[in-house]
């Protein structure tokens, strides 16, 4: 035991969620100069720009669907939800890490996450917004989606609060609205900072506007700092539940493969998986481009590759129980599903997802990958595709063969579904360069709580 | 020459501890209308200043009214306004309203902790007194901040300035308003 815990004291001074020597006015100055004084780089403005053709490649994909229609997508009778629900449920899961990040762990003191919760939370309001587009579109008529809220309407007509699809619905929207706030509000007395810091007199009326005349009263913080664990601890259960309602939208119904108690919790352990490989696929160029090392630190990397190891073994336990079940069930349409799913036309994409989703992961467990930024980098990489294999074959191996041969067929993505899909990740990009730009990506205030001059001695 | 009003008289400190120990003293000393600003929460100042906190109450009462009306609304709707049958099932079919119910309570809930905060710390208030001493800029990054309100009933132009001078702070300065 005694070892153990040196073990532990040994990896903490190797790797400390701080680099030694900063005081409150070098973190405030490093972190808002990125925003206020630091020239911005050729490679910022290409970045953003290709980001930007991406997104714009995305808008004409969606115009040239609200004019043609979803026939122009690959999807069909029997497969009827293809690229848009893969790429919706790939998009919310990756957003979960953020909640996480900022909810889960604040709650558990876990305060090593105050420099990667900002821009975690970031990427959770691109990721759900992301996702959003998706199902919006696949309704064929995305101008008359108000339809799903309940509103008093001359139709007499009422959504069906039965329907896992309008759980949906209210999950999705409630947990875009909460991030929307939890960011919002951490954002406020780093808002401030910049209204101070700013020599420009727009960027002062700007940051002066959103900061909402914050000036730091201990009154202030007392409220500020129980809204806020308030919130987390309400975004806590929320962030577990969208995945969960999620996986009803499968779990509910009867197809095989589908119909499975296992879903939920393999849904959110699968959700955190993607969304922390996605944390690390932007935390590692943006700690290199922006000379963010004192901050986000290789503990940092090293919390962030044991958090997917963990939950990458539960999702091994999913696809075990799936296979498993196939069999005890003694369902034949389970069973075939499991040899459709081993044999079948799209067997390929199985294995593939196999590997990079257990064994590929499985690296991690050898330390020098886990310090190696490039290692992790294409761990982080390999995992985000096998996540989105996973939803392909949850979705599209399980509608292209159900109960009755005649109703068989095959799903081929065409052209305007790659379009769409690799252009929601321009958009996502586009969003967190113009994030990184303006606003202060590693929260000031929280930064400031993890020196050791921020601790009140006792008289 | 005109006279501005004066706001308050506000002492500078150079860490947390200090301004702490300085709200402690002035709480001590009789005076009651007094703030403290700090670039991070600081939990002992709260303590030291007194102040109240009904976040919480507003929280709760946010989720129960989100939680209520979500239910009630599926309730109306599926047994009274626009009954379904599907294969003779009951209309009040509750379990099936569990996931909406939940998700109106959170999202009541979390619109009321942030908006209630911000109401009850009287935000957004764009200009406000303090924001007149230059120094105070540094509230935001790494000075602390206490401040004597003139309405304070032992206020005194030259009795506070004293009393203030005798907490060992690093400026005095009276914040017109």
């Amino acid at each position: 035991m005694a070892d153990r815990m040196e073990d532990v004291e040994v990896a903490n001074r190797n790797a400390p969620v701080i680099q030694p020597g900063h005081t409150f006015g070098t973190v405030t100055d490093k972190i808002s100069a990125i925003v206020l004084t630091r020239p911005t780089s050729t490679g910022w403005f290409i970045g953003f720009g290709v980001g930007f053709m991406i997104t714009m490649m995305m808008l004409f994909a969606i115009g040239y669907l609200v004019v043609k229609g979803t026939g122009i997508w690959g999807i069909n009778i029997p497969i009827g939800w293809g690229f848009a629900i893969v790429n919706f449920v790939w998009w919310i899961g990756i957003g979960h890490a953020g909640t996480l990040i900022s909810a889960i762990l604040l709650l558990l003191r876990q305060s090593w996450r105050n420099s990667i919760n900002r821009f975690a939370e970031a990427m959770t309001l691109f990721a759900v917004a992301s996702a959003g587009i998706f199902p919006l579109i696949h309704t064929g008529r995305p101008w008359l989606a108000y339809w799903m809220f309940p509103y008093p309407n001359t139709m007499n007509y009422w959504p069906q609060f039965r329907s896992p699809l309008l759980w949906d619905v209210f999950a999705v929207s409630t947990y875009f609205t909460i991030s929307l706030l939890f960011w919002f509000i951490g954002l406020v007395p780093d808002l401030a900072t910049l209204r101070d810091r700013s020599q420009n007199r727009v960027a002062q009326i700007i940051y002066g506007m959103l900061a909402l005349g914050w000036r730091g009263s201990a009154r202030h913080w007392h409220r500020y700092e129980s809204a806020y664990l308030l919130l987390a601890g309400l975004a806590t259960p929320l962030v577990l539940s969208v995945h969960t309602v999620v996986s009803f939208d499968f779990a509910i119904s009867i197809v095989p493969g589908w119909h499975t108690t296992i879903f939920p919790p393999y849904f959110v352990a699968g959700a955190i998986y993607s969304g922390f490989a996605m944390v690390l696929m932007l935390a590692i160029p943006i700690r290199k481009l922006y000379a963010l090392e004192d901050f986000i630190t290789d503990r940092h990397l090293q919390n962030s590759a044991k958090v997917m190891l963990a939950t990458g073994w539960i999702v091994a336990y999913g696809y075990g129980i799936e296979a498993f079940m196939g069999w005890y069930s003694g369902n034949r349409y389970d069973a075939f599903t499991l040899w459709n799913r081993l044999h079948g036309p799209y067997a390929f994409l199985y294995y593939l997802l196999l590997a990079c989703n257990i064994f590929i992961p499985q690296l991690l467990w050898i330390r020098k990958l886990r310090t190696s930024t490039i290692g992790l980098f294409l761990v982080a990489l390999v995992i985000l595709v096998g996540m989105w294999l996973e939803r392909f074959v949850i979705i599209v191996m399980s509608l292209h063969r159900d109960f009755l041969n005649s109703s068989w067929g095959m799903y081929y993505p065409t052209r305007w579904d790659w379009m769409t899909y690799i252009g929601t990740i321009g958009m996502f990009l586009t969003a967190m360069f113009l994030f990184v730009r303006i606003l202060p990506m590693i929260s000031i205030f929280e930064m400031r709580t993890l020196l050791p001059e921020a601790e009140v001695k006792a008289e | 020459m005109k006279t501005t009003p004066i706001y308050g008289m506000m002492a500078e400190f150079d860490s947390a501890t200090d301004l702490v120990a300085a709200a402690h003293k002035t709480h001590e000393a009789g005076y009651k209308k007094i703030d403290a600003y700090s670039p991070f929460p600081v939990e002992e100042l709260a303590e030291a200043i007194h102040c109240t906190n009904r976040v919480p109450l507003v929280t709760l009462i946010g989720a129960c009214i989100g939680g209520l009306s979500g239910y009630l609304l599926q309730y109306w709707v599926a047994v009274v306004t626009y009954p379904i049958n599907v294969g003779g099932r009951p209309y009040h079919s509750w379990p099936s309203f569990i996931i909406v119910t939940f998700e109106m309570t959170i999202l009541f809930g979390g619109i009321s902790a942030v908006f209630g905060m911000l109401a009850l710390n009287g935000l957004p208030m764009p200009y406000h007194p303090v924001f007149n001493v230059p120094r105070f800029a540094m509230a935001t990054k790494d000075r602390f901040f206490l401040i004597v309100f003139s309405s304070d009933p032992k206020y005194s132009p030259t009795g506070t300035r004293q009393f203030l001078e005798s907490l060992g702070p690093r400026s005095i300065s009276e914040v017109p308003s």
